[in-house]
């Protein structure tokens, strides 16, 4: 009878909460998002002309290369042993844990490779790795389509949604994903619907300015739907080829907060279908990185993940876990601190470069 | 989602129950799932290996009491060694001898130091002091706004000469703003420095060149707690690089487990000094070990929930419903029943919020498999009635039966169902309201224990009460289970014969406890 026990679970929580509100006493009411002061500056800008985008996947190629790579060294080290014996799997195991891969997606890599590497026998270091390479690659499924959807139909512009939770590279990336269209010849306009945090518009806006795009802004603290909303109207009114619409970073756990965003997304679609959503990811992450992209395709249908900050020390095996959970590609990666490193995901380099590092 | 360590020691002792002593074997088996479910908690590979070394070696040598079964035994191990590496001894903020104090944040990019800014300032400021806030990240486009609007909001001065986006000398902005604190009399200086990454050698300079500026008496790095294994790397190069002396928590209020808390605080020796958990700048607080500890075990939270709740319900009518409750019962009607359904709701997704409660991961299939289109049904229901019925459900007869489940979409013995149970509630809530024990259900061991272990100086009262149903509501789910699938259901911490508070010994028909849960108790 699960009717039963979910009306007793139910009243356990009230009576809970009714014992927890007397007793304690300590009831504060949650209070309306406060609306900042609003600060108007505009700043002179020269219009930059972005690199293009050829030449950016080469510099992730070296990028990772150089980067000292936990992960692609561990591998290595365990791999230049003459032989495999129980400790080198269990290493190879910690190396993927200790990258974020998640236990889940660990054992199964190293399942998979064991048996491939009992079937053919015998295992020499390097065949190891190859298998090893292998294995990656078809868990980050390179057959996927990592292209992004930017364009719309029918005189519509494309409307790309960018969403994620707190601190995780949003506005940065809206903000490069535009100079990334510019320098394919596209016209872009910003949607800046982030009008919660505090200067998020401003951050916004001077990226755009720096390439010449115009940004649609609301009052801070005002409905960020209708923000997306009018930024969308707007862009449809001037015939541009895509709208980026940044978004409040949100923790997934704020049940009010998905809501809005579901309503976001809701409101620009009576303008135009929104072609691509993407949830942006920071590689540090660990295994909570997961959860989110759960909840957020729950409330968004997310189409495509970013993973940012993929130049520190973490080394985004988050991806792994979170493609394998989602079936969602990551489309794009955040490599660096400059206005340009941004380039498109792709698993055979990104492997490869982990592999081959050191 | 559940995967709670308690769950899965609870598996691995299925068979052992009974034993005196751990042998060798159980304790490798053992080890393996402390590993298991601290990786999940994002703490870092090297110390959950080291972490798991002791729990080990405590487990061999030690005798296993009478009182907890081995699988809590093993528990409470794990938890007292987690406490005694997050807690330590807590620290209070230094402050320096000759105004002003200067406290420095550092973390990476997006970890949350600006806000945490506004934060401190604001805790500074209603602590009696008078915090100048310096905008020394120059590199994020508007940082300085933002920092700007932060201190607007905690009523903080700011002090920000450059415009920042790129342009001016962090290092020079934090000297002067030294000059300036002792010129406006503020007593204590908060840097926000840039976002910065542990590999970056530049911008570590940078943050040291600031360090050896204004020579700190603070410097808090700022980790937000979805951080995975990176975060012993990071928190290695940050001590290197400028070195800290405490650790900020950012993020708190998401459901991240935070082991990182755990691999920074082993890593470093540093404390965690503050969690940040919300977005109003009044979410801040001091940093609680023994509950990160039972979040890092993912054991539910007890005082998370409740302050959620808190947030949640509105506090006249929680406090009128209670009244009636506690007036026997009779007072309380369906319309404060469905007022206090949809208030739990708020509260997010019912899985979630049970998953919260301890003892909860041992049902968490049924938690899983819980609609919460139900909690619809059973509004629809309410809602069909006039209020005249849901102010007196006792004068709901058949063709008002019949005319409610018509009107809800729902069968008559639904409604039968809903009206049978409220009453039971009702009265099972007036007891409880009242301070009694709940009658048929057996007493609750190790309750009092847990209040205590969990006792925060300023929520001392109460905490039985509320633990009360959840572990009620627990041990009823157990009820319904084969008794192998429902392991350990007391109290992780318990000692029963520490807390045999509110036994029942008598069950009453209403619950037909299966034998050996009996027993058991």
């Amino acid at each position: 009878m699960p009717a039963d026990l979910l009306l007793y679970l139910v009243i356990a929580v009230m009576v809970l909460i009714i014992g927890g509100g007397v007793f304690l006493g300590l009831v504060r009411a949650r209070t309306a998002r406060p609306l900042p002061p609003l600060p108007v500056e505009e700043r002179p800008s020269r219009v930059e002309v972005p690199e293009s985008a050829q030449g950016r996947l080469a510099r992730l190629r070296s990028r990772l290369a150089r980067s000292d790579s936990p992960m692609g060294r561990g591998i290595l080290a365990i791999l230049a042993r003459d032989r495999l014996d129980e400790g080198s799997w269990e290493d190879i195991e910690d190396v993927l844990l200790g990258a974020d891969v998640g236990v889940g997606p660990t054992r199964e890599l190293v399942a998979h490779l064991r048996s491939r590497m009992r079937v053919e026998g015998a295992a020499t270091p390097e065949r190891v790795r190859d298998v090893l390479r292998e294995e990656l690659v078809r868990v980050l499924a390179p057959d996927m389509d990592r292209t992004l959807a930017v364009d719309g139909r029918d005189d519509l512009p494309g409307v790309v949604l960018v969403v994620g939770v707190n601190g995780t590279g949003k506005t940065t990336t809206v903000g490069r994903l535009a100079r990334v269209l510019i320098a394919d010849d596209k016209t872009v306009l910003l949607g800046a619907a982030d009008t919660f945090r505090a200067a998020a518009v401003d951050q916004l806006q001077t990226w755009g300015q720096r390439v010449g795009v115009e940004t649609v802004r609301g009052p801070e603290g005002g409905d960020p739907a209708s923000v997306a909303f009018d930024a969308v109207q707007r862009g449809t009114a001037r015939g541009v080829d895509t709208v980026l619409v940044d978004t409040a970073g949100r923790l997934h756990t704020k049940t009010g907060l998905m809501d809005e965003l579901g309503k976001v997304k809701r409101v620009i679609e009576k303008q135009a279908p929104v072609t691509e959503v993407l949830l942006v990811i920071d590689a540090t992450t660990g295994q909570n990185g997961l959860t989110q992209a759960r909840v957020f395709a729950e409330v968004v249908d997310v189409t495509g993940i970013v993973l940012t900050k993929l130049d520190g020390t973490a080394k985004g095996g988050i991806v792994i876990a979170v493609q394998r959970e989602l079936g969602v590609p990551v489309k794009l990666v955040g490599i660096g601190e400059g206005a340009d490193d941004l380039a498109p995901f792709d698993p055979e380099t990104f492997v490869a470069a982990l592999l081959d590092a050191a | 989602m559940f995967d709670t360590l308690q769950d899965r020691l609870a598996a691995t002792f299925k068979n052992l129950r009974g034993k005196g002593r751990l042998s060798d074997a159980d304790i490798d088996a053992t080890a393996r799932e402390i590993r298991i479910a601290l990786l999940e908690a994002d703490v870092a590979l090297p110390v959950v290996k080291e972490f798991v070394t002791r729990v080990k070696e405590r487990a061999r040598g030690a005798e296993v009491s009478a009182a907890l079964n081995p699988a809590q035994h093993v528990i409470k191990i794990v938890n007292d060694e987690l406490v005694a590496i997050l807690g330590g001894e807590t620290r209070r903020l230094r402050f320096a001898k000759k105004a002003p104090t200067v406290i420095i944040l550092a973390g990476l990019q997006g970890s949350g130091k600006t806000t945490l800014a506004g934060k401190l300032g604001r805790w500074l400021r209603e602590q009696g002091n008078s915090p100048l806030l310096v905008a020394a990240d120059l590199q994020r486009p508007n940082a300085v706004t933002q920092l700007q609007v932060v201190g607007a909001q905690a009523g903080v001065k700011v002090f920000a000469p450059q415009p920042g986006n790129g342009v001016g000398d962090p290092v020079v902005v934090a000297r002067d703003s030294i000059d300036e604190a002792r010129r406006t009399l503020h007593d204590v200086v908060v840097i926000d420095t840039a976002g910065r990454l542990g590999i970056d050698a530049e911008l570590m300079q940078q943050a040291a060149d600031i360090r050896d500026a204004v020579r700190p008496d603070e410097i808090l790095f700022v980790v937000d707690a979805m951080i995975g294994q990176d975060a012993v790397t990071t928190a290695q190069a940050f001590l290197d690089g400028v070195g800290f002396s405490g650790v900020v928590l950012s993020k708190l209020d998401g459901d991240a487990r935070g082991g990182a808390a755990l691999s920074v605080a082993q890593i470093t020796g540093r404390q965690v000094m503050f969690a940040s958990n919300g977005e109003q700048l009044t979410d801040f607080d001091v940093f609680h070990p023994d509950r990160m500890a039972s979040r890092i075990l993912g054991m539910g939270d007890m005082l998370t929930l409740i302050e959620q709740a808190e947030k949640a319900f509105d506090a006249e009518e929680t406090a009128r419903a209670a009244a009636k409750l506690q007036g026997g019962g009779g007072d309380f009607t369906l319309d404060d029943f469905l007022q206090q359904m949809q208030a739990v709701r708020k509260m997010g997704s019912l899985s979630k919020i049970f998953g919260m409660l301890p003892g909860m991961a041992q049902v968490k299939d049924q938690i899983a498999d819980i609609d919460e289109r139900d909690i619809d049904r059973i509004q629809a229901v309410i809602l069909s009635m006039t209020p005249a019925e849901r102010a007196n459900p006792k004068m709901i007869d058949g063709s008002r039966r019949s005319r409610i489940a018509r009107g809800s979409g729902t069968s008559i013995s639904d409604v039968n169902g809903l009206v049978d149970r409220f009453f039971e509630a009702r009265k099972m809530m007036a007891q409880l309201a009242n301070g009694g024990g709940i009658p048929g259900m057996p007493g609750l061991p190790g309750l009092g224990k847990r209040a205590k272990t969990r006792q925060q100086p300023k929520k001392g009262k109460g905490k039985r009460t509320s633990g009360n149903p959840a572990r009620r509501a627990a041990e009823e789910k157990a009820a319904a289970m084969p008794r192998d699938s429902q392991p350990a259901a007391v109290s992780p911490f318990g000692d029963p014969k520490g807390a045999p508070d509110g036994i029942d010994s008598e069950a009453s028909s209403d619950f037909a406890l299966p034998k050996e849960l009996r027993d058991l108790l």
